[in-house]
């Protein structure tokens, strides 16, 4: 579904993104961990289309067509959904028209109908009591004046609306008390199904108590340096980032001699034993 | 090193492709156009041409020898090559209305297509339902519509050089009382030369039972449209009353200088909603209309209100600053304004609201929005006069900027006379953020559609004080108006 090869990036001429690969199938749930300024972000900013976040070289295939040569839109409507770590307030534009529009754009793409105002209303209005939100929050603009909890649940339920093929959730756990994180985690879950795949970008392992990850990816310095199951968050979070620097630092005298010097992100299921 | 893969819609808002100004186009239809030049006589043949009652003519030279003695305004920070008034024609008809008015029926059918292909159909069957329109054509009004509806409840919708014929007394009461033919440099020009606008009356505790509009076509090259709007409200009345204008694509600038008068008796309410489209010029900033334009109105008696919403999308430049006079107690004024510059368009707008009875009251919500290397200036007067005691006013100025080369600016001035007064100003200045396009793309949007969005949301405020079937038109041209406002 998604195949990144040696990706390589830059935002405003500092390289942040140096050579990462990830392979993503149907059904498979990614987390993709790592400190700081590793490039988690960055990675999904890459991916969405953003501008300023640019592609020095490497492949990105999605859905058997070039990603990076898509329009930002067009990877939306072909299923490709950015949960925003800060979600961005539209002053003056109302959460349903917003809600009702992007729907719908996917629907035109997709070749079916387009929503009309009623049957919009009675499925956006089930969908925001399954995230917990109140009414209301369809009738104020988008995200404006909206607590952090707010916001993410206002991502999620977009998310669900949406029904992506793929839906990068980047730090949705951040700024999130423990009962909101619960909300948005089972939202997520939700959408879980064999034809979905998500990423789930997170500094804490604490999200992935509640969206348990097929497979952990631990970022450093622009690359995935260690791969594994569910089990390489919770060493992560023993051990902490100190030790990833490490590696990232070793697997840095390699990674210039081609891809296969260093290919953790190809996420071989074997792998998943490999590191526990 | 791999090809570099170039990032994608590195600029949503450029890849708009340039839409052609749709009101463009130039009715062909013989007309009857009086040679350039300005004096006395120009104004004689005028007032002739209109067969005019003496008064009329003698308030006409005398607001022509007032002009002649005034200096063109330099304050406003808009600039522009001089105007050679001798170089303009001041009365252009089309020839089958020289004649004197006509029913509908006998109006020219090129003149009624040309309303239609404006959205803003005449025939009786294909009319705005619920809304009168008076159709302005150049120098004269070509048809007014629903008159007899309007007629038997006492309204008097008309063109305005009707009303000098057939209703002198109150065109005489009335006309010159809120804006002096002396008041300013266009507006002594325009009580010299004024042609056509509309005139209304609401009789005292008449509700209006349908919108009036007036749609203003500028047609015939190198003249200049000149109207003249005057309402009257009379105790307890109310109206709403939307104009709207279309001008053909021509090169050379062409001057449209108009004098609107709104007067609002005790308990009467008038709102004023303008929607302007005048050719803005090209991307290069050739041709377009000067749009100078004079409106106030005067809350003459106690607990009146007068409400000014615009949208000015087009012109090259716009000049005016619709304004209330709070003269009678407990009166309120009302400003909403949404001013588009593209390309090379230059707008200095706002407002002026003069507190001078007791309790009054004045909101200004003004929505500047700037893009391509336009410039956009709010100017507003609040005055609180000595007597009027616990006057409030609160006045909001924002402006949205669209790319780097575009201006805006705020100049607001505060006269408070009162020490009861409360003055509130808020002002916020935004780019149109690329984060907040981002998410919108990011959420299947097309750029066209996020810009739009977004704009819209940031007139919203104003966009809700129109009238509904002006609000879905105001936004569909802020649109239109806004493609191929970068790169």
């Amino acid at each position: 579904m998604l195949s990144i090869k040696d990706l390589h990036a830059s935002v405003e001429g500092k390289s942040i993104l140096r050579g990462l690969s990830l392979d993503v199938r149907p059904g498979e749930v990614h987390a993709i961990m790592g400190p700081n300024g590793s490039g988690k972000s960055t990675l999904s900013q890459v991916l969405a289309g953003r501008e300023n976040y640019i592609v020095e070289s490497g492949t990105v295939t999605w859905d058997g067509q070039n990603l990076l040569d898509m329009p930002i839109e067009e990877r939306a409507r072909s299923g490709l959904f950015l949960a925003f770590q800060y979600p961005i307030e539209i002053p003056g534009v109302s959460n349903a028209y917003f809600l009702r529009a992007a729907v719908n754009a996917a629907r035109r793409h997709r070749g079916q109908p387009e929503l009309d105002a009623m049957d919009f209303l009675k499925r956006v209005k089930a969908e925001m009591k399954a995230v917990g939100m109140r009414e209301e929050f369809l009738y104020r603009s988008v995200n404006e004046g909206f607590s952090g909890g707010e916001k993410k649940r206002n991502e999620v339920l977009q998310m669900t609306l949406l029904e992506p093929k793929l839906a990068i959730l980047d730090e949705t756990d951040s700024g999130l008390d423990i009962d909101a994180l619960k909300v948005v985690a089972d939202g997520v879950n939700r959408l879980r199904s064999p034809e979905r795949s998500l990423i789930v970008i997170t500094h804490y392992q604490r999200l992935l108590d509640y969206i348990v990850p097929d497979y952990v990816h631990v970022l450093s310095g622009g690359r995935i340096v260690r791969s594994g199951g569910r089990e390489l968050a919770l060493e992560l979070e023993e051990r902490g980032y100190g030790w990833v620097k490490e590696l990232a630092a070793e697997q840095n005298g390699s990674a210039g001699k081609g891809p296969d010097a260093a290919r953790p992100g190809a996420a071989q299921p074997a792998e998943k034993g490999a590191a526990a | 090193m791999n090809p570099v893969t170039e990032p994608v819609a590195v600029d949503p808002i450029g890849s708009f492709l340039d839409r052609e100004y749709t009101a463009g186009f130039v009715t062909d239809i013989e007309s009857v156009t009086i040679p350039k030049g300005l004096s006395e006589d120009t104004i004689r043949l005028l007032s002739a041409k209109k067969g005019e009652p003496e008064f009329m003519l003698e308030w006409r030279l005398a607001a022509y020898r007032h002009w002649l003695t005034m200096d063109l305004p330099e304050w406003a920070k808009v600039s522009f090559p001089p105007i050679d008034f001798q170089d303009i024609s001041y009365y252009s008809a089309p020839k089958s209305k020289a004649d004197g008015p006509k029913s509908l029926d006998e109006v020219d059918p090129e003149l009624l297509r040309t309303y239609e292909k404006l959205g803003v159909p005449l025939h009786e069957r294909a009319r705005l339902a619920g809304v009168a329109v008076d159709a302005v054509f150049d120098s004269v009004s070509v048809a007014t519509t629903f008159r007899k509806q309007l007629a038997e409840v006492g309204v008097i919708f008309c063109s305005f050089s009707e009303a000098v014929k057939e209703h002198p007394d109150l065109v005489r009461k009335y006309l010159g009382t809120v804006v002096p033919p002396g008041d300013n440099f266009y507006a002594a020009l325009n009580s010299a030369v004024f042609s056509d606008g509309s005139f209304v009356f609401i009789p005292k505790g008449v509700r209006c039972p349908m919108e009036l509009s007036t749609y203003f076509r500028i047609n015939a090259q190198e003249t200049g449209q000149f109207e003249r709007t005057l309402i009257i409200a009379e105790e307890g009345a109310s109206v709403s009353y939307l104009e709207g204008c279309t001008a053909p694509m021509r090169d050379e600038n062409q001057l449209h200088a108009a004098v609107v008068e709104l007067v609002a008796l005790d308990d009467a309410k008038i709102k004023y909603s303008t929607v302007q489209n005048w050719y803005p010029g090209d991307k290069d900033g050739v041709g377009g209309i000067y749009n100078f334009v004079t409106k106030r109105g005067d809350c003459r008696g106690a607990r009146s209100r007068i409400s000014w919403t615009q949208v000015e999308t087009g012109s090259a430049i716009t000049w005016k600053y619709p304004s209330v006079i709070l003269r009678g107690d407990d009166s309120t004024g009302e400003f909403y304004s949404v001013a588009l510059s593209n390309h090379r368009q230059q707008a200095d707008t706002g407002t002026k609201m003069i507190h001078m009875g007791r309790n009054t009251r004045s909101t200004i919500i003004s929505k500047g929005i700037s893009a391509g290397h336009g410039s956009n200036t709010y100017r507003g007067l609040v005055r609180i006069t000595p007597k009027a005691e616990n006057a409030r006013n609160y006045t909001q100025c924002d402006s949205l900027l669209i790319g780097k080369d575009c201006a805006a600016h705020t100049f607001p001035t505060m006269e408070v006379q009162n020490p009861t007064a409360s003055v509130e100003h808020e002002a916020t200045a935004s780019r149109i953020a690329e984060d907040q396009l981002f998410y919108a793309m990011q959420r299947g949007l097309s750029a066209e559609d996020a810009v739009s969005m977004i704009v819209n949301g940031f007139c919203k405020e104003v966009f809700k004080e129109l009238p509904m079937e002006f609000a879905v038109e105001a936004q569909n041209l802020l649109g239109v108006s806004l493609e191929g406002s970068v790169g």
